[in-house]
């Protein structure tokens, strides 16, 4: 499978992304520039956190107009697989490709610790390695990870299964003192309804190898390059 | 035309923002401050042939880029000076 991983201005871990999927993965991945079309076949486009354009008028918002997303978007509609990892999740609820938004930590610091996430669903490309209930341990680095929508939303997120990701306690629960930002719910990771597009905060790609603490990210990973190896194999 | 716009967080969706600032005000004695929300103001130029013109045009930007209506409320003022 063919990994892309796009850098825009100000995106920081592009090359966390690059190096994960490369080296401890082994994955064929490229970097692709916002300023480009989205040419070639990709597999699974990866935006990647940071802070794309100064987060400027809000985080997200200015990433959405680059050339390169309107590729991302057509991509996603074609049924092509999306991961948004912090930054790059925020891009994604800027661009209508997810619903809610995020905002400001409830706190209003920025925040950056490692926390429980729980798996909720696991019938997903982005979680098909995992099992239902699954604790992983992740880092965080964010202001603005606040998840948000209103209620018609939030009600069509459980109705559909899409709530991916909760933060959690030590025990699993998803307690108020576990909710780093004040997320609607604790809520850390959505899909879309479609299920090929995956936004979260927490970070993966700097939890793939023992010696970072953590090498539960890499199941996310992992489940992807599984989906698609599937989506080969039923494609001939 | 000169076009001031008010963007400012729904009523209803949580500003830690404008929380943190009552709280100072509280602080420094202003005790009769309520409900303070903290938002963006812009001001910019268009060039368009008449005010409705302007209007449609200015709702426009503020539906796609400089609001996110999904958290935000937004309202604009069009003056003839610029």
């Amino acid at each position: 499978m063919r990994w892309g991983v796009i850098t825009f201005p100000g995106s920081c871990d592009d090359q966390d992304v690059f190096d994960s999927l490369k080296l401890e993965l082994r994955q064929k991945v490229k970097f692709l520039w916002h300023k480009d079309e989205l040419a070639g076949n990709y597999d699974c486009i990866v935006l990647p956190g940071g802070f794309s354009y100064g987060d400027y008028l809000r985080c997200g918002a200015m990433a959405r107009f680059s050339p390169i997303m309107q590729g991302v978007v057509k991509f996603a509609r074609s049924g092509g697989l999306v991961l948004g990892i912090c930054n790059g999740f925020q891009i994604l609820c800027e661009s209508g490709l997810l619903p809610g938004a995020l905002m400001r930590n409830a706190g209003l610091q920025f925040v950056c610790q490692p926390v429980y996430l729980r798996t909720e669903e696991t019938d997903t490309p982005f979680t098909g390695a995992l099992k239902k209930g699954q604790m992983l341990k992740m880092p965080i680095k964010h202001g603005e990870g606040c998840y948000y929508a209103d209620l018609q939303t939030l009600e069509r997120l459980h109705k559909n299964r899409q709530i991916l990701l909760r933060y959690v306690d030590a025990k699993g629960r998803p307690a108020a003192a576990a909710n780093p930002n004040g997320s609607l719910e604790n809520i850390a990771g959505i899909c879309n309804e479609k299920r090929n597009v995956f936004g979260l905060m927490p970070h993966p790609e700097v939890a793939c190898n023992r010696i970072l603490g953590s090498e539960d990210g890499a199941k996310i990973f992992t489940s992807i390059a599984a989906a698609c190896a599937d989506r080969a194999k039923s494609h001939g | 035309m000169r076009v001031r716009i008010f963007v400012l967080l729904k009523e209803g969706v949580l500003d830690p923002q404008g929380n943190a600032i009552e709280r100072s005000l509280h602080t420094l004695g202003y005790g009769e401050v309520q409900n303070v929300r903290a938002g963006k103001y812009l001001e910019l130029n268009v060039d368009a042939p008449s005010r409705a013109v302007a209007e449609l045009r200015v709702r426009e930007m503020c539906d796609k880029l400089l609001a996110n209506t999904v958290i935000e409320d937004y309202r604009f003022e069009i003056s003839s000076e610029s």
